[in-house]
C-alpha cells in the first residue's frame, strides 16, 4: 500500500502543521479579544434572574463559569498590576445570582473587592454589599461575618460596624468562639497591628484563593516589619538619650548593650539605620504595606 | 482535478437544496417578524438591540444546526445508498470527494446566511427605518458566524468519515457547545495543576474556539471590531478548518468502505 | 496486454468482539481475463463475488496481492477512465433527474463538455430510458435505476465493464434487453466481466466463465465445452405406470403423475427401456438427450471439498 502510506504521511504532517499555526493565530485572537467579548456582555445583561432563568437549568454549571472567568479577570489585571476592575463586581454579581450558595464566590471575591488598587479593586463598599448578599443567602455559614468584619475593619476603618459583624457571627450556631474574642477586641483596641495581625493570619490560614494568600503573607510580612521596626526606633531614641547623638551603625547600639545582632528583617535583609535615627527595610518592594516605616 | 472538485462541490449543494433545507429561511423569516412586537413590550429603548440579538443568534444557530444535520450523512449516506460506490469507480480521488463534500456544504451554508442577512437588514429597515454606518458592522458579526461554518462543516464531516450519523451529530453538537465556551474551557485548564493542567490545556487549543468569532455582543452595542482580529482570526478559522478536513481524508482514505 | 490480471488477491475480514478473528472472503485468487472477452463470474451468494469487484473497484483494500487493468495498477486513477462500473442493486441520488445523474458522472470520468450532451441523449434512449425527462431518480422503479445503473457505467465509453448482478431486479422483458445491450457492447470490442448467480445469462453470454465458492476459485471453463459435450442422460417420458417396474433399473429417481412417469437414465441403456417399455405397451411422449450443461458443471465444481486444477 505504498500510496496509502504517502497519503497518511501528508495528510498527518498537515493535520500537525495547521493545528499548531491555528494554535497560534487562536492565542492572538484570545488576546486581542481578551474580556471584550465574553466578559464585557455582563455589563449588559438584564438581570441575574434572567440570566437564570436562561440558564435553562445549568444555572450551577454557569455560575462555576463565570466565577472562573471572575478569578481568571482578577488575576490577570492583578499581574499587571492594573488600576481598573470595573467588570469584577458584576462578574461576581452574576455569579452569585446563578448560585447563591458559591459561598468561595463571596469569601474570596470580597477580597478581590474590597483591598486598595492595585491590590484589589479597591471598592469596599461593594464587597460590604456582596457579602450581605451573601449572608442572606446562606445565615447559618457564620463565616462570611468574619469576612465582614475584616473588610469594615481593614478597608473602611469603621471600628463599630466590625464589631458589630463579629458580635453577629458569634451569635450563629456553631461559630468559633474567637468570633466573640474579635467583637471585643474591635471595641477596645480600633486600629492595632496585633488585631490586624491576627485577622491576616486567619486569612492566611484559611483561605483556598493563592492571590489571597499571598496577599495575606505579604500583608503579615509587612506588620511585622512595622512592629520590629517600632521596637528599633525606640532603641535608637533610648540611644539618643544617652548619648546624645543618632547611632551610626547597628554594631554602636551592639556595642552600647541595647541590641545583641544586627537585626534582620523577615526576608532575613538587615534594616537600614537612618542617621535621624529612623529605621527602614531593605528592599521596600517586599513590603509594599508598611503603614508607618514608608520609604 | 478542477472539474471533479467543483462537479462534487455543485452535486453537493444543488442536492441540499432540493432536500429543501433552505425552507429553515421561512422559519426564520418568521421568527424574525413575530418576535419584532415582543421586543418593544420587553423594554423600550432596546428594541434594535434586541433584534440585532435575536438575528444574528438564529443566523448563527441555524446555520449550525444545518450543518450538522447535512453534515452527518455527507458520508455515511452515500456509503449506505452505494452511490459511493459508483463514484470511486471513477478517476475521483478521495481526497477530491472530502474536499468536494466540504466546498459543497459551505457553500450552502454561505448561501443560506446571505439570504437570511438580506431578511435580517430589510427587518433592520423596517424597525429602524434607516441604516447607519454602525449597521455595515453588522457584516463583520456575519463573517465571524461563517468562519464559524468553516469550522464546524469541517468537524462534521470528520465525524461523518468513520462514525454512524447518530453519534457524528452528537458529537458535533457537543463539540459545538465546548466551543461557545472555549475561553472558560482554558481558563479551567489554567486554573488545574500538574498532569491534568497539559492535558486540559491541550484538549482546550484542540477543541474549537468559537468564543473569539462571537462579537455579537459587540455590534450590537455598535462598538468597533478590530481589524487585527478578523486577521487572526481568519487565519486561524482556516487553518482549523484545513486541519480537520485533512484528517477526515486521513481516515477516509484508508477506511475500508463496507 | 492481459484486459484484467488478477494475482494472489486475498481478503480477511477481522471478526469477534475483539477483532481478533480473521474470517477469509478471498483466498489468493488467481484470474485472467482477455480483451474483448465475456467473462462470467459465477457462484453463490456469500462466496465472494462481490468482494472481488469491491476490491478491484478499490472500495476496500485486499490484505494481500495485486491486480491490474489494461496493464496498469488497478488502484491507479487513470486507469479508471477506461473501466465502468454497475453496483448490485444500485441507488442512485434522490433528487437529481437521469440526465442530470449521467452529467455529473461523465464530468467525474472526464468525458469532454462538448460529446457530454449528445452522449447522454444517446445513451438513454440505448438503455430504454428516453422519455423520462425531469423525472427525479427517487421516483425511479427498480428496473429503471437498474438502466440509469448501466448508463452510468458505460457513459465514458471505457473499454472494460464490470457489472454485479446486472439482471437483478428486472422483468423478463428488461433481462431480455440488458442482455442484447450487453451482446451489443461485446461485439464493439469491449471486454466485460460480470458476476451472477443466474447461470443461463451467463450461458448466453459468456465466452469463459469462473466459479468461485466460499472464497476460493473452483475453476475456469470455457462455455462451449459444455455446449458440444455428448449427452450422458436421457430424459424419457411415457403413459403407463405399470410399466415402471420393469425398467426400475435403469431409471434413476423417477417421477410419477397419475399415469405419467419420467425418468432420467444412461443414453447408452436406451435401447433396452424403449424395449421393455414397448412390450409393456406403454405410449412414449418424449425421449430427450440432456447435455451437461453449465450447471452440472457449476454444481460439481461448488460440492468439492478440495480445489481440483483449473483444466477442468
Amino acid at each position: 500500500m505504498n500510496r496509502n502510506t504517502k497519503v497518511t504521511f501528508i495528510c498527518g504532517a498537515l493535520v500537525v502543521a495547521l493545528m499548531a499555526g491555528s494554535m497560534v493565530c487562536r492565542s492572538h485572537a484570545e488576546k486581542i479579544q481578551g474580556d471584550q467579548a465574553t466578559l464585557q456582555e455582563v455589563l449588559y445583561l438584564p438581570s441575574g434572574k434572567t440570566v437564570k432563568r436562561l440558564s435553562l437549568g445549568y444555572s450551577s454549571l454557569l455560575a462555576d463559569i463565570y466565577w472562573t472567568r471572575a478569578v481568571q479577570y482578577f488575576g490577570s489585571r492583578h499581574i499587571r498590576s492594573a488600576e481598573h476592575y470595573e467588570l469584577l463586581d458584576p462578574l461576581l454579581q452574576i455569579t452569585t445570582d446563578l448560585d447563591p450558595q458559591l459561598i468561595v464566590a463571596y469569601e474570596n471575591g470580597s477580597i478581590f473587592l474590597s483591598q486598595q488598587i492595585p491590590e484589589g479593586a479597591g471598592q469596599p463598599d461593594k464587597a460590604v454589599a456582596l457579602i450581605e448578599k451573601g449572608i442572606r443567602a446562606n445565615p447559618l455559614y457564620w463565616r462570611l461575618y468574619f469576612n465582614l468584619g475584616f473588610i469594615h475593619y481593614m478597608d473602611r476603618h469603621d471600628y463599630k460596624a466590625a464589631q458589630q459583624a463579629f458580635e453577629k457571627g458569634s451569635e450563629v450556631p456553631g461559630a468559633l468562639a474567637w468570633m466573640k474574642v474579635m467583637a471585643a477586641r474591635m471595641a477596645e483596641k480600633g486600629n492595632d497591628p496585633s488585631t490586624a495581625t491576627y485577622l491576616w493570619k486567619t486569612i492566611f490560614d484559611t483561605t483556598t484563593d493563592n492571590n489571597i494568600k499571598d496577599s495575606a503573607a505579604k500583608h503579615l510580612l509587612s506588620l511585622r516589619a512595622d512592629s520590629d521596626m517600632d521596637q528599633l526606633e525606640q532603641l535608637t531614641r533610648a540611644y539618643y538619650e544617652r548619648m546624645h547623638t543618632y547611632p551610626e551603625t547597628w554594631l554602636d547600639l551592639v556595642r552600647a548593650g541595647l541590641l545583641r545582632g544586627i537585626p534582620t528583617d523577615p526576608t532575613g535583609a538587615p534594616y537600614k539605620l537612618r542617621l535621624d535615627g529612623t529605621v527602614q527595610v531593605e528592599d521596600s518592594k517586599q513590603f509594599p504595606f508598611l503603614e508607618r516605616h514608608k520609604k | 482535478m478542477t472539474s471533479r472538485l467543483s462537479a462534487i462541490t455543485w452535486n453537493t449543494f444543488r442536492e441540499a437544496v432540493r432536500d429543501r433545507v433552505l425552507y429553515n429561511l421561512v422559519l426564520f423569516v418568521l421568527l424574525l417578524v413575530a418576535s419584532a412586537p415582543l421586543f418593544s413590550q420587553i423594554s423600550i429603548g432596546l428594541e434594535k438591540l434586541m433584534l440585532v440579538n435575536v438575528g444574528l443568534t438564529s443566523i448563527s444557530l441555524f446555520g449550525v444546526i444545518i450543518a450538522i444535520f447535512l453534515g452527518i450523512g455527507m458520508v455515511s449516506k452515500e456509503i449506505e445508498k452505494k452511490t459511493l460506490y459508483t463514484i470511486l469507480s471513477r478517476p475521483v480521488r478521495r481526497w477530491e470527494f472530502i474536499a468536494g463534500k466540504y466546498l459543497g456544504l459551505l457553500l450552502t451554508l454561505v448561501v443560506n446566511a446571505a439570504l437570511m442577512t438580506v431578511g435580517f437588514y430589510a427587518a433592520l429597515l423596517i424597525f429602524v427605518h434607516s441604516l447607519g454606518r454602525a449597521d455595515a458592522l453588522l457584516l463583520v458579526a456575519v463573517y465571524f458566524i461563517v468562519l464559524q461554518f468553516m469550522m464546524m462543516v469541517a468537524l462534521t464531516l470528520l465525524f461523518s468519515t468513520f462514525s454512524s450519523p447518530i453519534f457524528s451529530a452528537i458529537f458535533a453538537f457537543a463539540l459545538f457547545v465546548i466551543g461557545t465556551f472555549g475561553e472558560d474551557l482554558k481558563n479551567f485548564a489554567a486554573m488545574s495543576q500538574g498532569a491534568t493542567k497539559w492535558l486540559a490545556t491541550g484538549a482546550a487549543y484542540v477543541l474549537p474556539n468559537f468564543a473569539s468569532l462571537n462579537v455579537i455582543g459587540q455590534v450590537a452595542h455598535e462598538q468597533g471590531v478590530s481589524a487585527h482580529l478578523v486577521f487572526f482570526n481568519t487565519v486561524y478559522a482556516l487553518l482549523y478548518s484545513v486541519a480537520i478536513t485533512a484528517a477526515a481524508v486521513l481516515i477516509f482514505e484508508r477506511r475500508n468502505l463496507k | 496486454m492481459h484486459a484484467i490480471e488478477i494475482r494472489a488477491l486475498s481478503k480477511d475480514y477481522a471478526v469477534g468482539f475483539w477483532k481478533k478473528k480473521l474470517r477469509p472472503a478471498l483466498k489468493s485468487l488467481d484470474l485472467t481475463v482477455e480483451t474483448g472477452e465475456a467473462f462470467g463470474f459465477l457462484g453463490p451468494n456469500g462466496a465472494g463475488k462481490t468482494t472481488t469487484l469491491k476490491l478491484l473497484m478499490g472500495i476496500i483494500f485486499p490484505t494481500s496481492g495485486s491486480a491490474t487493468i489494461l496493464g496498469k495498477d488497478y488502484l491507479d486513477p487513470e486507469i479508471k477512465r477506461k473501466i465502468g462500473f454497475l453496483p448490485e442493486q444500485p441507488y442512485f441520488y434522490d433528487y437529481l433527474s437521469a440526465p442530470e445523474l449521467l452529467d455529473y458522472y461523465a464530468r467525474l470520468s472526464g468525458v469532454p463538455a462538448t460529446t457530454r450532451k449528445q452522449r447522454i441523449g444517446d445513451l438513454l434512449a440505448r438503455v430504454g430510458l428516453s422519455d423520462v425527462g425531469s423525472k427525479q431518480l427517487r421516483k425511479f422503479s427498480k428496473g429503471m435505476l437498474q438502466r440509469v445503473g448501466i448508463a452510468q457505467a458505460i457513459i465514458h465509453d471505457p473499454e472494460v465493464i464490470f457489472l454485479d448482478e446486472p439482471m437483478s431486479g428486472l422483468d423478463p422483458v428488461g433481462r431480455h434487453e440488458v442482455r442484447e445491450l450487453i451482446q451489443n457492447l461485446k461485439d464493439e470490442g469491449k471486454t466485460i466481466f460480470f458476476s451472477t448467480h443466474i447461470l443461463s445469462d451467463a450461458e448466453a453470454l459468456c465466452d469463459r466463465v469462473a466459479v468461485v465458492y466460499k472464497g476460493e476459485l473452483r475453476g475456469v471453463g470455457v462455455v462451449n465445452d459444455f455446449r458440444s459435450s455428448v449427452a450422458e442422460k436421457t430424459e424419457v417420458i411415457w403413459l403407463g405406470a405399470n410399466a415402471l417396474s420393469s425398467v426400475k433399473d435403469l431409471l434413476a429417481e423417477p417421477h410419477v403423475t397419475g399415469e405419467t412417469v419420467r425418468g432420467t437414465m444412461q443414453s447408452a441403456d436406451l435401447d433396452r427401456l424403449l424395449e421393455r417399455l414397448r412390450q409393456q405397451h406403454a405410449r412414449l411422449i418424449s425421449v430427450t438427450p440432456i447435455h451437461r450443461t453449465l450447471e452440472d458443471y457449476f454444481l460439481a465444481k461448488t460440492r468439492e471439498e478440495e480445489k481440483e486444477s483449473v483444466s477442468s
